[in-house]
């Protein structure tokens, strides 16, 4: 922690690899592999009377069809639900193929292996599967209405009934001076990784193991549920995640059911299997998140003043619940932000719709949280007439009250308690940043230029980082080279850069010497994965835990080389010396060599740690008891509950009021993730989440029609914003190191997308003076709200009126 | 998203290509850039049974500039139209148009005749075929013909040229004297397909005042089209003209449909408002 790389913009290490393309991605592997594709369901939901494979018989190098039928033992069962939860009353998952039923465009029903990817599609082409179609129910306030099931036995469509509460909620509301009710929609969106996902299995028949390749951000439980669901002993799967191509949360769902039928048919064939997913079937066939719609009532003083906040929402969750209600919780519990929410009640109800699944998607539910809470606050301080920023700062939590107890539970199971912050100077720092008392100045500018200009800020707090754990192992060879491992995966984040800032800090090692390895269950079998912005803090501090073990096992060792006491050593540039006295030192790689009392001298490592070796006492083991050769260290890091990172973002629109397109000239963010590792890769990480707060906020939304056929399920029509449209971002930092944890972080890797669509729709709101509802918003939607005699103007536009006359 | 299984033929002349396509008949499909028919074949929504790539084709790589206009050849990429000072001389919506032709990479490889000859109504270069009033050359094994724009877009998607037979180049006429362009469009994402798009030829009499105003849209309609709006500011000033109430008129001229990213109201509301800042521009340009 003393030395300088801690903290340092070091470049990412991996980005020479990676855009030279030299990376090694799941489709870059295996290219004699037999392909996999799949028959999906072209409906919504409907029975399948029929599977008809012999049309597809005939086609050249066809090698196997998979139908249910085919399926056997656990296979043939459900597929998982991750994380039951008690308020998840009626979880469903669905087959690895599908079993008699499909709910949803795109759910797998056939899975053919063919001698490339082309034949197989052809062969797909032509498997005739009949159906029969059943009453679709398309988002959330079908999924309410409950005219038709998605699930026949669950008829009010209800999966779940998340509750949570903090005291009398309508008692406070009926004391408070001021009330207001309101309803809101957030619309879907999908992580939409570059790289889609894919599976590589190839099954050695000599020793029977099996070797997975998953574009998977979680490869540890991927190989569990591999060896559970194929009945294959633990020990003889091993999974690794390749470089991955993105992952944003749609890679943490395992086992989807290719991570499970293509090793099975590979260990059926005795040949390599590979499947590498579309775009189309990324599109139909994996995860989205975010529709919602939230009934909100606030009470509050005359002062703005919050005295009770009650929140009712409906959560489309998607044909079935794999990954159990972790989103609607996130939501339920981190809505209330940066706060002080006397009472608090929450109900989210999670709903079966006949859509894609619903799992985590960057920012997993607090962007819906954050829109409900910071959308609550610009109501209150239009009301009274209050500038937005002071209505926020009157009820923030002050820095005094830290540890904060919100009196709910996370989605970790452990207690809401934020660890440490400082909400005001997050506040402060933002106006300043994005110049908000100089808001009008600018308004009167872009009017003089024909444009509507409107300032929105949004705040939030984000339980990153939870259990239960993730371990290091840290290694010194006799070369020199020190090899980490952690079991959780990267998918571009620049983990490999800042595990090594990290070892090499801790250790005293150059940089250079030190390899990092995430993701391969071969080096780190332990692990829960990389999600809810945990990597840093999660396998950040085993690893440093781990460099720790191994410094004072080479501290122990130098001292007895040296006959110094080990208080009196250092270790710089990988040599450990006595401090003070030049000349009295030891390189690590030699100590690494001392370490194993088998000394073969296979290298000049070897040979050269002969002069510090000494005969070990006669009566002496030569491995002392408790001791272990091989300088090395494994270590975990378990923390009591989740760090509480935060932020204040701040964005300025320009509004075309011929056309209404919307653009954002300014966006501001200030950021508190504690101790930071790596400035450069946080502010990278900030600023690829921006890109996809703006992306929900005007560009991307799944257009579902009433039938369930997703009317944009490609990149053209999928509105991912280029570069061209996301915005220049103003970034200031702020750190409250974090208690919990030995290197004092908190995650960052989520933040960024959080307060996106509850700042850009105040800015849009403050702009034109209607009241925005619903996000995301495109040009032709704000023309509408804009036309529509029944859009609600706010009051703060009636009072700029009554002002310029 | 792999193409079905389809034949490829790759001729080395014009004659040897209206060979192949007249031998395979209505499943073979010509292919110049590819950037439109690619993707249609990856997703399985176009099955030919022969692609006649025409790359290896002599002679259709020429962009021609004379005083009368600009004839681009059937393997001329868009860059390299945008990227020709003689061709935006001559006729200046040309590059004004195809720098809106979606981004960088597609422009070097898309060509301009493959976009007019796929007839997307919301392609650029079908929009200012029919505005500069322009042909296209179309090779048969019966010998060349030209056809007017008028006659060559059908439907979306979809010309009158069938069968054994090639489009060989555009001929877009020159700006005639006078006379000013604007090219404008609304998209969703810079290098998107527009949600809304106009194209603009003003000509001033000697006097400088109004003599012609012509627009043609972009995705308003199933083919390009090009309206008249000189009624509503005939023999006005340049300077001064009115062109709200052109907007207007072009307003009641056009029936956009809605889709995912546009209601035709929206649409509506962006021709009158492109319209009267297109026009604007060409009218200054005009009379400069």
């Amino acid at each position: 922690m003393t030395t300088k790389l801690f903290g340092e913009p070091v470049r990412r290490r991996e980005d020479a690899r990676l855009v030279t393309g030299r990376g090694r991605y799941l489709d870059d592997i295996g290219a004699q592999a037999l392909a996999a594709a799949f028959v999906r369901s072209p409906y919504a939901h409907a029975r399948i009377t029929d599977v008809d494979v012999e049309p597809a018989l005939d086609v050249e190098g066809l090698v196997a069809i998979y139908t249910y039928e085919d399926l056997t033992g656990p296979m043939a069962e459900p597929l998982p639900v991750l994380i039951p939860h008690p308020q998840l009353h009626a979880p469903r998952t669905g087959y690895p193929l599908a079993n008699g039923e499909v709910n949803h465009v795109g759910e797998p029903v056939v899975m053919v292996v063919a001698t490339d990817r082309y034949l197989a599609e052809d062969a797909a082409e032509r498997i005739v599967v009949t159906y029969e179609e059943l009453p679709v129910v398309v988002g959330v306030d079908a999924a309410r209405a409950a005219e038709h099931a998605v699930h026949a036995e669950i008829p009010d469509n209800v999966a779940a009934r998340h509750h949570q509460e903090t005291g009398d909620v309508e008692e406070a509301l009926a004391g408070a001076a001021r009330t207001l009710s309101f309803t809101q929609y957030v619309e879907r969106s999908a992580c939409m990784p570059l790289e889609g996902k894919g599976v590589h299995a190839r099954w050695d028949p000599a020793d029977s193991s099996l070797r997975v390749y998953s574009s998977t951000q979680a490869s540890t439980s991927v190989r569990a549920a591999i060896a559970a669901k194929l009945e294959l002993s633990l020990e003889r799967v091993e999974v690794i995640a390749p470089d991955v191509g993105g992952g944003f949360g749609v890679k943490i769902v395992h086992p989807w059911p290719e991570e499970l039928l293509v090793p099975m048919a590979a260990i059926a064939l005795g040949h390599e299997v590979k499947w590498t997913e579309d775009r189309r079937e990324h599109f139909i066939g994996s995860a989205h998140e975010r529709q919602q719609r939230q009934e909100i009532t606030v009470g509050f003083d005359d002062d703005g003043r919050i005295a009770a906040l009650d929140v009712h929402a409906w959560h489309d969750n998607g044909a079935y619940t794999p990954y159990g209600i972790i989103v609607p919780i996130v939501t339920a519990t981190q809505l209330v932000g940066p706060y002080v929410i006397p009472v608090y009640r929450v109900v989210v109800e999670s709903v079966y719709t006949n859509t894609v699944i619903v799992t985590p998607y960057r920012g997993a539910g607090r962007p819906q949280g954050c829109f409900a809470m910071e959308r609550t606050m610009d109501r209150i301080a239009d009301a009274l007439g209050l500038d937005r920023a002071e209505v926020r700062r009157r009820n923030l939590i002050r820095p005094d009250q830290f540890p904060y107890d919100h009196h709910l539970t996370f989605q970790d199971g452990r207690p809401v308690v934020y660890d440490s912050g400082d909400y005001p100077g997050l506040l402060s720092r933002l106006t300043s940043l994005v110049g908000w008392e100089a808001m009008e100045d600018r308004r009167a500018e872009a009017a003089s230029r024909g444009k509507l200009l409107g300032a929105g800020m949004a705040m939030y707090v984000e339980g990153t980082g939870p259990g239960p754990y993730e371990g290091g192992h840290v290694q010194v060879l006799g070369s020199g080279k020190v090899l980490v491992s952690t079991g959780l995966t990267s998918q571009g984040q620049g983990h490999e850069t800042v595990f090594a800032q990290i070892v090499a800090s801790e250790l005293g090692v150059p940089m250079e010497d030190v390899e990092v390895t995430t993701g391969d269950t071969r080096r780190f079998p332990y692990a829960v994965g990389t999600f809810a912005s945990r990597a840093a803090v999660m396998s950040g501090n085993a690893i440093a835990l781990a460099a720790r073990g191994v410094r004072e096992k080479a501290l122990r060792i130098a001292a007895e080389v040296l006959e110094a006491s080990p208080d009196d050593l250092e270790i710089a540039d990988g040599v450990v010396g006595v401090r003070g006295t030049p000349g009295a030192s030891i390189p690590l790689r030699t100590i690494a060599v001392l370490s194993n009392p088998l000394r073969y001298a296979f290298d000049e490592a070897a040979k050269q740690a002969t002069q510090f070796a000494r005969p070990g006492a006669d009566d002496q083991p030569p491995v002392a008891v408790g001791d272990a050769p091989g300088l090395e260290h494994r270590d975990y890091f378990s923390p009591i509950r989740s760090t509480f990172a935060s932020g204040a973002h701040a964005a300025v629109v320009e509004i075309d009021p011929a056309t209404w397109e919307i653009d954002v000239v300014t966006y501001a963010v200030v950021h508190d993730c504690g101790n930071v590792v790596n400035p450069m890769i946080v502010e990278g990480q900030v600023h690829g989440g921006v890109a996809q707060g703006v992306a929900g906020a005007l560009y991307e939304r799944m257009a579902y029609d009433a039938d369930g056929q997703l009317q944009n399920a490609s990149f053209m029509d999928f509105l991912m914003p280029f570069a061209s449209e996301v915005p220049d971002i103003d970034i200031d930092h702020q750190s409250t190191p974090s208690p919990l944890n030995p290197l004092g972080i908190k995650g960052a890797g989520e933040a960024g997308v959080i307060p996106g669509s509850a700042a850009i729709a105040s800015a849009i709101e403050d702009a034109t003076g209607r009241r925005i509802s619903a996000m995301p918003i495109s040009p032709t939607e704000l023309y509408d709200v804009m036309r529509s005699p029944s859009a609600e103007r706010t009051a703060a536009a009636g009072r700029r009126t009554e002002v310029g006359g | 998203m792999k193409p079905a299984p389809f034949r490829y033929a790759d001729p080395g002349s014009l004659g040897e290509a209206l060979d192949v396509l007249a031998a395979e008949g209505d499943g073979a499909k010509v292919l110049a850039g590819g950037q439109s028919l690619i993707p249609l074949l990856s997703m399985r929504l176009a099955a030919p049974t022969t692609l006649v790539d025409l790359n290896r084709v002599p002679g259709l790589d020429a962009v021609e500039v004379t005083g009368d206009g600009v004839r681009v050849g059937a393997l001329v990429r868009h860059a390299e139209l945008l990227g020709n000072p003689a061709a935006r001389t001559v006729q200046p919506l040309l590059a004004r148009a195809t720098a809106y032709v979606a981004h960088p990479a597609i422009r070097n490889r898309g060509t301009t005749v493959g976009s007019i000859a796929h007839a997307d109504p919301s392609g650029e270069m079908t929009a200012v075929l029919a505005l500069t009033g322009g042909s296209v050359t179309v090779a048969t094994p019966a010998g060349r013909s030209t056809i007017g724009w008028r006659e060559l877009f059908v439907g979306p998607l979809e010309t009158s040229v069938h069968g054994a037979a090639v489009v060989v180049d555009a001929f877009f006429p020159a700006l005639p004297a006078r006379s000013g362009t604007a090219f404008v469009e609304v998209s969703r994402r810079r290098g998107d397909y527009a949600v809304c798009g106009a194209g603009v030829v003003v000509t001033l009499d000697a006097d400088g005042l109004v003599e012609t105003v012509r627009a043609a849209y972009l995705s308003v309609g199933p083919v390009p089209e090009v309206h008249d709006l000189t009624e509503a500011v005939s023999g006005q000033p340049a300077a001064s003209a009115d062109w709200a109430a052109a907007a207007d008129l072009a307003r009641t001229l056009v029936d956009p449909d809605g889709d995912l990213h546009a209601s035709a109201d929206y649409r509506r509301l962006l021709v009158g408002v492109l319209t009267e800042r297109a026009l604007a521009s060409a009218a200054a340009e005009a009379a400069a």
